[in-house]
């Protein structure tokens, strides 16, 4: 348990080693720490803002799924009113062309009426004129007796 | 044990002999009757009287070659994982490194308030290298000493914290840096805080540097004392419970639970031991950096 020249060899190899740590591995080795934090530190930052983000996009997506609910509907209702709308105006289209239809068929009816009433009308007055004829045995001049039969058949 | 006639008392005082080289005076007899030549010679010291005989021009090579080893040892730990130090995900050995530098950067920052590139680094040698050498405590006593015999060294005290050579080789290494930094920070106002504290009075200026000088020097005394101090009492339990192997086949059994009792409380010891001496030197350096 002598104090010797020990103590001066330790007192240079404190030095050496404190030296030696302090230049080559307490630098680099508390960098990297450092760094490795920081790292860490950022990726939390990013996490948290990521999920901020994400809450942010759902609640728009929501937003965004009612506004197209209630522009759907809209457009559904409006699709509604038009197919009634045709319908309402078919009918009426429908409607008109009947009555123009009957309007013609019965013009036509009245038409065919009239022409009929007008050739029996006619045969009328022949057949007047060859019975009388045959009554009276002789020829009856036409023309003297046109007026009358003319007047008989408007008669009919 | 070594020899056959040994008694308990040689066991001890063999295993707490360094193994010691220096330069012993002329004239001196040695132990086998032959006279040291005029100058002296540089021999190997035959038992404690040489080693006594020598003085200061002596070494312990044992205590040296441990202390630089288990040095190089911190060193080159340390510096391996610094070499590949990234900021990617660390693993095994480069986890456990950092999570010692994590814990003295912790303590450094709780206690050091100034800015100073050293503090850190210095207290993380401390703090491993006395770590290290307080293990030395743990391998059993006769083992590395034993081994060595057979190779022809006589001596070997294989814990460097046990020789107060080491201890306060460390503690006046921060002395060194207390007054460095004490002179550099302050100036002259160390001088001055020296000279008149805690009197202020010009006439107690004698006193006051009496009384500063004495608490200066209290720092280092009290560090390796106490370092020295534990660990010395710490080998000494374990040589004795060492020695009580050797009292008989019924001693076998509480020897052995007193052995392996001592080395779990040890283990606590040896780290808070160089935790404590740790934590002083930064307390230490962190007064000579406060500026009154």
């Amino acid at each position: 348990m002598n104090i010797n020249l020990t103590l001066i060899g330790q007192v240079i190899a404190f030095f050496g080693f404190v030296w030696f740590c302090m230049k080559f591995v307490w630098p680099p080795i508390i960098a990297a720490m450092h760094e490795r934090e920081k790292k860490i530190a950022d990726g939390l930052a990013a996490a948290d803002r990521a999920s901020h983000d994400l809450e942010l996009a759902q609640e728009k997506a929501l937003e965004r799924l009612k506004e197209a609910k209630h522009e759907a509907s809209g457009i559904v209702d409006s699709a509604n009113k038009r197919a009634n709308q045709i319908v309402e105006e078919a009918k009426v289209a429908a409607k008109t062309e009947a009555e123009r239809v009957k309007a013609s068929a019965q013009a036509e009816i009245d038409q065919e009426t009239n022409r009929a009433r007008e050739a029996l009308r006619s045969q009328v007055a022949a057949l007047t004129m060859a019975g009388a004829e045959k009554v009276l045995g002789a020829t009856i001049d036409h023309d003297a007796h046109a007026d009358l039969v003319e007047k008989l058949a408007a008669e009919l | 044990m070594a020899g056959e006639n040994q008694t308990v008392s040689d066991y001890i005082v063999h295993h707490l002999t360094n193994l010691t080289y220096g330069k012993l005076p002329e004239g001196y007899e040695r132990y086998d009757g032959s006279i040291v030549a005029d100058g002296g010679a540089w021999v190997m010291a035959h038992g404690g009287t040489e080693a006594a005989a020598m003085g200061f021009t002596a070494i312990h090579v044992d205590s040296m070659v441990w202390s630089i080893g288990l040095g190089i040892v911190f060193s080159w730990m340390f510096y391996s994982v610094a070499k590949k130090a990234s900021s990617g995900v660390p693993s095994g050995f480069v986890n456990a490194i950092e999570m010692i530098v994590q814990f003295v950067d912790n303590t450094v920052r709780d206690t050091f308030h100034g800015r100073n590139p050293l503090i850190a680094p210095l207290s993380l040698t401390i703090f491993v290298w006395i770590f290290l050498m307080n293990l030395m405590d743990l391998v059993p006593v006769d083992l590395v000493p034993e081994l060595l015999m057979l190779l022809g060294v006589e001596y070997q005290k294989i814990v460097p914290s046990t020789d107060p050579n080491i201890t306060f080789g460390l503690s006046i290494g921060v002395l060194i840096l207390i007054l460095y930094y004490s002179i550099k920070v302050k100036g002259f106002g160390f001088a001055k805080e020296l000279a008149l504290n805690p009197f202020n009075h010009p006439l107690f200026i004698p006193v006051n540097l009496f009384m500063e000088i004495v608490g200066l020097l209290a720092k280092p005394f009290s560090l390796a004392l106490r370092l020295f101090g534990n660990m010395y009492a710490g080998e000494m339990i374990f040589i004795l419970i060492a020695a009580l192997f050797s009292a008989g086949l019924a001693w076998m059994v509480p020897a052995g639970f007193l052995q392996i009792g001592w080395a779990i409380f040890h283990i606590l010891v040896i780290t808070l031991q160089a935790f404590i001496f740790m934590v002083l030197t930064i307390v230490y350096l962190s007064m000579a950096h406060e500026d009154h």
